[in-house]
Parts: structure tokens; sequence; C-alpha cells
């Protein structure tokens, strides 16, 4: 890998833990399992950009890891994990489509995300009335994902030289 | 923003949106609560009578189940994030409080859907 890029590597993984750190910093007001802003999200919204969809995956399985060994259990590790693959996945297939901007891929993300963790909630505690908090977490990965996908595209636009 | 961008957007609103009213059109009162712990059930409990119940589970964690004015909460609970606590007191049919780093969830069941008369310990 060139010099240029592990470095990039490096301080994007750098930001999106310190993403994950500032988040539980600050709790939503609004009690329901799994809702966040989710600004780790932009991190690998901009890997996808800069590094490439291989290099965004690896990148959001280390903060995945790093933040749930120093801030969390192994047991949200499995969360964070599903929600992490399938946002990433569909994100990957929105890129592919080539149909939608940094917005809608962000979108896609943060749908996705609360989707996987929702799943893998289901399967752990086995109960699948935990699916009817689906809807509010969809409109809420929905926001998060939009705000989240503007700040990435205008953060990109002043990245534009690396 | 794109055209697509905002097609996504506005479908799954669309869906999110239709979706939570019609949870609220068919809502109904429950009447009895489920209380499970990693997937079995522990205790079924009236929802009109008042009562507490704690789940003591390894390594000290806990969850204290109140049912009070026909509703049920978590009052408190060892996790970490105490969002289970913080959820608003439950009492329509399926809806659910629960507290993932303890697996346990308090589940609204109502009389006539209920396959389960008894539990046996």
């Amino acid at each position: 890998m060139k010099t240029n890029k592990v470095a990039t590597f490096g301080l994007l993984i750098a930001l999106a833990f310190i993403f994950s750190y500032i988040e539980t910093l600050i709790p939503l007001p609004i009690p329901i399992p799994g809702i966040k802003i989710g600004l780790a999200n932009m991190v690998v919204v901009i890997a996808f950009m800069k590094l490439g969809d291989k290099d965004a995956l690896i990148l959001s399985l280390l903060r995945i890891i790093l933040v749930s060994f120093i801030f969390g259990s192994l047991f949200s590790m499995v969360y964070s994990l599903s929600g992490g693959m399938l946002s990433w996945l569909f994100m990957l297939i929105g890129k592919k489509t080539k149909k939608f901007s940094l917005v809608g891929i962000s979108v896609l993300g943060g749908v996705f995300h609360n989707i996987g963790q929702i799943i893998v909630a289901i399967i752990v505690v086995e109960n699948t009335k935990i699916a009817y908090y689906l809807p509010l977490l969809l409109v809420s990965g929905l926001i998060t994902g939009a705000l989240i996908g503007a700040l990435a595209s205008i953060i990109l636009e002043h990245l534009k030289h690396i | 923003m794109k055209k697509n961008d905002f097609i996504l957007i506005v479908s799954l609103l669309l869906v999110s949106v239709v979706i939570i009213i019609a949870i609220n059109i068919f809502k109904q009162e429950g009447s009895k609560i489920i209380i499970s712990v990693d997937g079995k059930e522990v205790e079924i409990l009236d929802l009109n009578r008042d009562a507490t119940f704690s789940i003591k589970g390894e390594n000290g964690s806990f969850n204290d189940i109140e049912i009070k004015d026909g509703s049920v909460s978590m009052v408190n609970a060892s996790c970490p994030d105490k969002i289970c606590v913080e959820h608003r007191p439950i009492h329509y049919n399926h809806e659910t409080i629960v507290c993932l780093p303890n697996k346990v969830v308090v589940e609204i069941i109502g009389g006539d859907e209920n396959p389960i008369d008894s539990i046996a310990k």
C-alpha cells in the first residue's frame, strides 16, 4: 500500500474511533434502542470515496472491533458488526448503481445499519416483536444518514487534494 | 442531492409512516406480560394487578420490572446504557421493553391471543 494511503487510512480509522467515542458521550433524548447519530458512518462513506470499497470495509471492521474492545463488550460487538456489515453492503450496492449521491448512499448505510442490528437483536432474544421498532429506526436512520451524507459531501469537497 | 436520493428518502419515509400509522390504528390493550430471559419465558403476570418482579442474572446483573396502573416499566437495571429503564411504560399488545445486554424482554400479550395457559417451573 502506498505510504500516502496508509497514512490516510490510519487517520480515518482514528477519526472513526473518536467519532464513536463522542457518540457515547452524547446520549440522544430518544429512548429507543439503537438510535444513534452514526458519525462513524461518515468516515466509512469518505473511505468509500477516498480509499476504495474493500478498504472502507476493513476500516469499518477495525473501527467496530476497536470501539467494542475499549468502550463496549463482545456482546455489543455482535450488534455493531451486523449493522456495520449490512450497512457497508448496501452502501456498496448504492455506489455501484451510480444512481445515488453521497446523501443517498449514506441513507442506505444508516437505514441498513439499524436493520442489521434489529435482526441480530431478534435472533439473540428470540423475540420477533422487536421488529416493531423498525419503522422508528428506519426514520431515524434515514434522517441521520441524509445529514451525514450531506456533511460527507461537504468534507470531500475540501479533501479533493488528497 | 440527486433525484434518486429524493425518491429513496421519500419511499422510506412513506413506508415507515404507513407502518407507524397502521400499528397505531390496530393497537389493542394488552392483558398480560411475558418476561423472558435469553429467549426462555420466565414469568407471566397480569397487567391489571400492580406488582414488581426482579430478575437476577449471572455476574450480579438485574432487572427490576414494575406493573403499575395497567402499564409495565423497567424501574432499574444493571446494564450500562439503561435504555430499558428510560423506555416509557408500555401496555399495548406486542409492545416490548428490551434490555439487550441482560437479554431480558418484557412483552405485552393480549388475553385472546395468548396460547400459553401456564408455565411449568
